[in-house]
Order: structure tokens, then sequence, then C-alpha cells
């Protein structure tokens, strides 16, 4: 039996104008002190569509066949598979040794070079990344942009490395966020100044949380990269300084240590 | 520096320091693989317990891991150290400190009497030469009560955080979880935020509300913004009803450094909550949360492993009389403990070191969705630390925080305690959950009051009409 029926008619719910308050699973009813096996099932698809995201290996021909018209390099990072990158963050920020050797600087040097990594959410870059970089590239069309580099296994300080060997301006990193339950697919930016291995994550502008179900839009998160990337070009620095000119563009707060695979 | 040799068979293992020694001993985690300090072979781990098992208590007085002249958390230690409440296991090596453990001689008197003359290391030392079973038996053993408005770690009673976490603080999100969880009983530790927006005008907001709901209900509980040390003593100087002083805290004075903190700042903290008075049956009112891997994610682990410099931010702890401590034990991630078993062990280990210290240890029951963990291995987990008499666990809605996006325990979770193993409760709470009729005299969940999600939810005249 139901002790807390969750199913009430809607006159009787109480909790019907509590949860328009909160996306948090309140007034989920019990059987005894067990989850009635509604609610059960929907946190288990919840859960998996996480984990999913986590380990489900990204399609880059999917990801690059979608990309606008710029030449696309594929390369992998230092972790050789997903239980590797997971434990070993480490080498999620280095090139594997073959795709190092392979990389030398563009001809002419370009201001801006995009970076995709599968990071912790495949879903959020096959779903997010292709659509994003249409619109902010249009918006960018006045500056020599790079080729855009897929990385599998890769962490955000690897655009340093890659960012550097290309002789770029800026390296501007697209990454899978670690998922929630509640949104599995949220994108996250990184854009960092003068990339070259070694740069702290106070040295780097984030956006996060772009997606389509209630995160930033493309269009918005487009715009504010734009700013940024003009800003940055201007004074010559991204980070914790640039932040502190645009208090609405957060940086990465490396002391909550959590959403992104920095 | 000493050089410590177990030979096993044919082969003989070598440790240059004493830190090497008990990072080989680690049950293995890949936070120590990270740092390139795991045992290199399962038998290598086994003869490094084998070390750990005969060297004399007294070593860890004498070869400390973090020089005593660069540390302040060595120099905590060693100058609190009480060498009467030592004396009595003084002349023990590690292995018979274990043996002496698990035997009766060492019953609930003798463990309390004992725990300020127990280091970190100590205590760390010991762990690693005990199983999961040893981590229960010992720690099922010990008491450490401590009280505010509402009395912890009493004997068959288990406390929990109501953790009304929401994306954007809204105050009528917030309003509707913790609905939900006094419902259900939640909340006797505290009422416990995480806000989304870290700055004192926001925590105040916070806190007015979380005070406005207690005092309107006569709650005896206590509230908690989880903000930094200096935005509390800020919050106090504002003269807003601040209850408990939050901070996350690390085993080295470098780790401490780089979540912008010292002792002294925790001291001023302290001095400041103090002032206030607000406690009825108590005075403790600092909440630390603690964490294997954190030392090492912000490189200032000295060469030690994980769970060792995790122990020694319990000696931070417990220089200021904590209302309560918790391990968050799954939250960091997989590269420092990297499955449900990892954190498992993580979870136990930290539970049975800070109760034999005499630190008010609970547990944020937890995991990270690219953890290799998952509801099941939680669990297991709240079951076997409820069998070792932790007394406080964190509890969200439908076990899924959707500020911080990892899952805890779920309001549920604290009742399956309650219905399964009969822990009830603090006592001040229990009995005003009966005068509002939530629990019936035998202390069981009622059947939802709908009149009374309408009033408390009235109180918020921001909820959605």
């Amino acid at each position: 039996m139901t002790d807390h029926p969750s199913d009430d008619t809607p006159v009787q719910d109480p909790w019907a104008r509590l949860r328009a308050a909160t996306p948090a699973r309140i007034g989920l009813g019990r059987n005894g002190a067990g989850l009635p096996t509604g609610a059960l099932n929907t946190f288990r698809a919840d859960a998996a569509r996480a984990r999913d995201a986590v380990h489900a290996p990204l399609d880059f021909d999917a990801l690059a066949a979608g990309l606008p018209d710029l030449p696309v390099l594929r390369m992998a990072s230092a972790a050789p598979d997903r239980p590797t990158y997971l434990r070993r963050p480490d080498l999620g920020r280095r090139l594997s040794d073959a795709d190092r050797a392979a990389l030398a600087p563009a001809d002419p040097a370009p201001d801006l070079v995009f970076v995709v990594c599968d990071g912790l959410s495949s879903a959020a870059i096959a779903t997010h990344a292709a659509p994003f970089l249409k619109i902010v590239t249009e918006q960018l069309s006045d500056l020599t942009l790079g080729p855009v580099v897929l990385v599998r296994e890769g962490r955000v300080a690897i655009g340093d490395e890659i960012g550097g060997a290309l002789g770029a301006g800026m390296v501007a990193v697209l990454i899978g966020e670690r998922p929630g339950l509640t949104v599995a697919d949220s994108m996250g930016l990184y854009l960092t100044y003068g990339p070259r291995t070694g740069r702290q994550d106070s040295e780097r502008n984030c956006l996060s949380n772009i997606h389509t179900s209630g995160g930033q839009s493309y269009e918005t998160a487009a715009a504010k990269l734009a700013w940024l990337v003009r800003e940055a070009r201007a004074r010559g620095l991204t980070g914790t300084r640039l932040k502190e000119e645009a208090p609405a563009l957060a940086a990465p707060d490396p002391a909550k240590g959590i959403g992104a695979p920095d | 520096m000493p050089t410590y040799r177990q030979t096993l068979g044919q082969e003989t293992f070598r440790f240059d320091s004493l830190a090497r020694v008990m990072a080989a001993a680690s049950p293995l985690r890949s936070g120590d693989e990270l740092a390139g300090l795991a045992a290199e072979s399962e038998l290598a781990r086994v003869a490094a317990q084998m070390i750990l098992a005969d060297l004399p208590l007294r070593e860890f007085l004498e070869e400390v891991l973090v020089p005593y002249e660069e540390d302040e958390v060595t120099r905590l230690i060693i100058d609190s150290h009480d060498a009467a409440a030592f004396a009595p296991v003084a002349h023990m090596t590690v292995g018979q400190f274990r043996d002496w453990l698990l035997s009766n001689a060492a019953d609930t008197a003798a463990l309390k009497r004992l725990a300020p003359g127990i280091t970190p290391e100590m205590a760390a030392a010991v762990s690693k030469l005990m199983r999961n079973r040893d981590l229960i038996a010992v720690a099922r053993k010990i008491e450490v009560t401590t009280a505010f408005r509402s009395t912890m770690g009493l004997p068959g009673r288990v406390s929990s955080r109501l953790q009304p976490n929401h994306p954007t603080d809204d105050p009528a999100g917030v309003a509707a979880s913790i609905i939900d969880g006094l419902l259900f009983g939640v909340g006797d530790a505290m009422i416990g935020i995480n806000p989304a927006t870290d700055n004192v005008p926001a925590a105040i907001a916070l806190i007015e509300l979380l005070d406005d709901l207690r005092q309107s209900y006569e709650m005896p509980t206590q509230s908690c913004v989880l903000t930094h040390v200096t935005n509390s003593i800020e919050i106090i100087n504002r003269g807003a009803p601040l209850d408990l002083v939050f901070q996350s805290i690390a085993g080295t004075e470098a780790a401490n450094r780089g979540f912008g903190i010292d002792l002294a700042m925790l001291a001023e903290a302290h001095d400041a909550g103090r002032s206030l008075n607000r406690g009825t049956v108590g005075q403790n009112l600092m909440y630390f949360e603690t964490g294997q891997g954190a030392a090492l994610s912000a490189n200032a682990h000295h060469g030690m492993d994980e769970q060792t410099v995790e122990t020694r931010a319990y000696a931070v702890a417990r220089a200021f009389d904590p209302f309560l401590v918790n391990t968050v034990v799954g939250f960091i991630g997989p590269e420092y403990l990297y499955d449900g078993k990892q954190i498992t062990r993580a979870g136990l280990e930290d539970h049975f070191c800070a109760k034999l210290m005499g630190v008010p240890m609970g547990c944020d029951v937890c995991y990270t969705n690219h953890s290799n963990a998952d509801q099941d291995d939680m669990d297991g987990l709240v079951t076997l630390l409820s069998d070792a008499g932790c007394g406080f666990f964190i509890a969200v809605p439908g076990a899924d925080d959707v500020m911080l996006n990892y899952q805890s325990l779920s309001y549920h979770d604290v009742l399956y305690l309650r219905e399964s193993f009969g822990r009830r409760a603090a006592p001040e709470f229990e009995a005003w959950l009966e005068k509002m009729q939530i629990v019936d005299a035998q202390g069981r969940i009622r059947a939802e009051d709908h009149r009374l999600i309408q009033s408390m939810a009235g109180r918020r005249a921001a909820l959605p009409a």
C-alpha cells in the first residue's frame, strides 16, 4: 500500500505549488521508507542518461561532418581510454606523443583556435558543439580562425598545448561538463589568451551551462564569447583580471572544484 | 631519514620514509595512484602493513610527516598531544593497538579517555591495518556528543542535515525542499544550504529565511549557510542570526591556505560565533567539511597519501570543539576515489579515524556521475555507517542535489535508518516532531498533513500561487 500517494488529484495535491518552485525531487511519496516504483525508475533513467553521457564514445565523424567550413584536425590526448581519462586528469591535459609531433604552426598565425573536447559529456558536444560553432564563427568572421581541433579524451588545459603549437593568439576550448541528473548535456567554454603549457585556471574565462534545457542559449554564449575575445585582444589577457571588468562573466571558481574537467 | 624494510619470501621491500610506508600500506585508491604514492604491488602493500604493525605508536610523535617548523597543523598536533591520555597505549605497536581496540578492554569509557592522546597519524596508521568490519566494530563503541539547540551523537540516534539547495537560491524553491524534508523528520542536525551565489548579502538573505522558519515553528535545530569563514565573520558583524559557522578544512597549512584559511582565522570565527550565545542546550557551533583528495588537489599533500593527510584535518577540527564534521566522501571525483568500493572504504576510514580522535564525524554519503558508483553503493555505505554508529548524514530531496549536481542520500534514506534500524532523531527534535504531529507517539512518520504543508508554504509569500 502507498502511505503517501504521489498521484493525488490536482485539487488535493499540496505539492503542486511547491513543485513549481524548484527542480528538486520533492513530494515523491513513499512506501514505508521506500521510493514509489515510478519515482525510482525516473531517477534511474536520469542517472543512466548521465552515466551514458560520460561513457558513450563521441562520434567524431558525425561531429566533423556538421562543423562550419573550417579545416579540421583530429587528435587524442595522452589518456588512451575512458577509464584512464577519469583516473588521470594529468594525461587528459597533454597530447599523445604522435599528435604532438604532428602539430606545426599554422600559416597565417590564427587569432583564435577552437578546440573541441569530449570532456565528461559526449552528449553535450555531440548536441551543441556544431550549432554553437556555426553561430560564433559567423560573429567572429573578421578574425583569422585556425583549424577546429577535435580531441578525444581531452581536458581544458590541453588547449594550451594545442594553441601554443599552432601559434594561436587565443584558444577557446569547448568541452562536455560533468553531467547532472537534470541536465546531462551541458557544454562549457574556456577562453585563454596566449595559450602555452602551464597556464593557470585563473588565466582563463569560462562560460558554463551552455545547453537547450534552460541553460545559456547558443546566441547568448556566442555574444559573450565575441565580447570576451575582443576585450582579451585589446588588453592582451584573459582570466580573473578580465573578469573584474565584466562581472557578469564568471571565471572558473577553483574553490568549487566541480563541473568541467579542467 | 630512516629506511623501512620487510622481507616476504624471497623478496625484500624497502621504503625510504615513514610517509611512504603509510602510503603503501593504504588500501588501493585512485588518488594515491595519481600522486605516484600507491603500493607498487599487492605484496608491497602487505609488506608495508607488516612494517606498520611493528612500529611503536610513539614513532608518530618523533617522526613527523611534515616538518614542525613548516606547518602549523603539525605544530597543532604535537603541541596539543595529551601525554596522560596517551599513556595507556604508549607502549604499544600499531598492531598491538589494533588488537587492543578490538578487545573488550577498549570500551566506550576507555576510548573516550584515550581520544586526546591519539594523533591523526596514529589513527591513520591503525586504520590501514583494519578491515572494514574492524573499522565498524571499533567505531560503534565510540560516543562523541555535542550540542547547540539539539544534541548530536547520543546512542541509538541518528541526525540529518536537511540540504535544500536550489540552482538560483530561490527562496520559494529552498522553502519547498525544506517542507518536504521536515515531513520526513529530516533536519535535526541542521538545515544547511550551499548557496549558488556566494557572497555576504545573498547568505544573509538565506540565513534570515531559515531563521524565520525556525522561529515560527519553534524548531529545535540550527541553520547554516555554507559560505567562507570570512563571510561568516562579516555576517555576524552585520547582526544577522547566524547559528553555525561553516568551513572546508584540510590537513596541511598549505592546503588550508588553498581554502583561504589558517588556524587563527578559524579561532576568530569560533570566537565570533560564541559571542552570539545562540545555543540553548550547548555551544558547539563550528561545522567543518573534509574529504580525501582535498590536499592532493591543492598540490599540498607533502608526499602523504590521501587518507593520512585527511586525518590531519580532524586535528584542525578538534581544536575548535565542532558541532559536527562530515566527510564529503564521494564528491571530489574518480581521480581520488574511483568507484563504490573505494568510496565505501574511505567513508568507513574517515568515520573511524575522526571518532577515535574524539571528533563528531558524520558523512555525506555521495558520488558524482563520472565516478564508477551508484545509489546501490550508497545504500551499502549508509547501512555500514549506520552499523558503525555514525550519528550524522546529509540528505537531499530524492538523492539529487540540483545545485551541486551530485547524488547524496535522500530524505527517504533517513527514514530507512529509522524504520529498519530503529535509529531515532535527536531527542529535542523528536519531541518537536511529535508536537507538530509529524510523527506519532511511537516516533513513526504519520501520513502527511496537508494543512501543515499549506501552513509552512504560507510562511513564504514568494511561493507561486
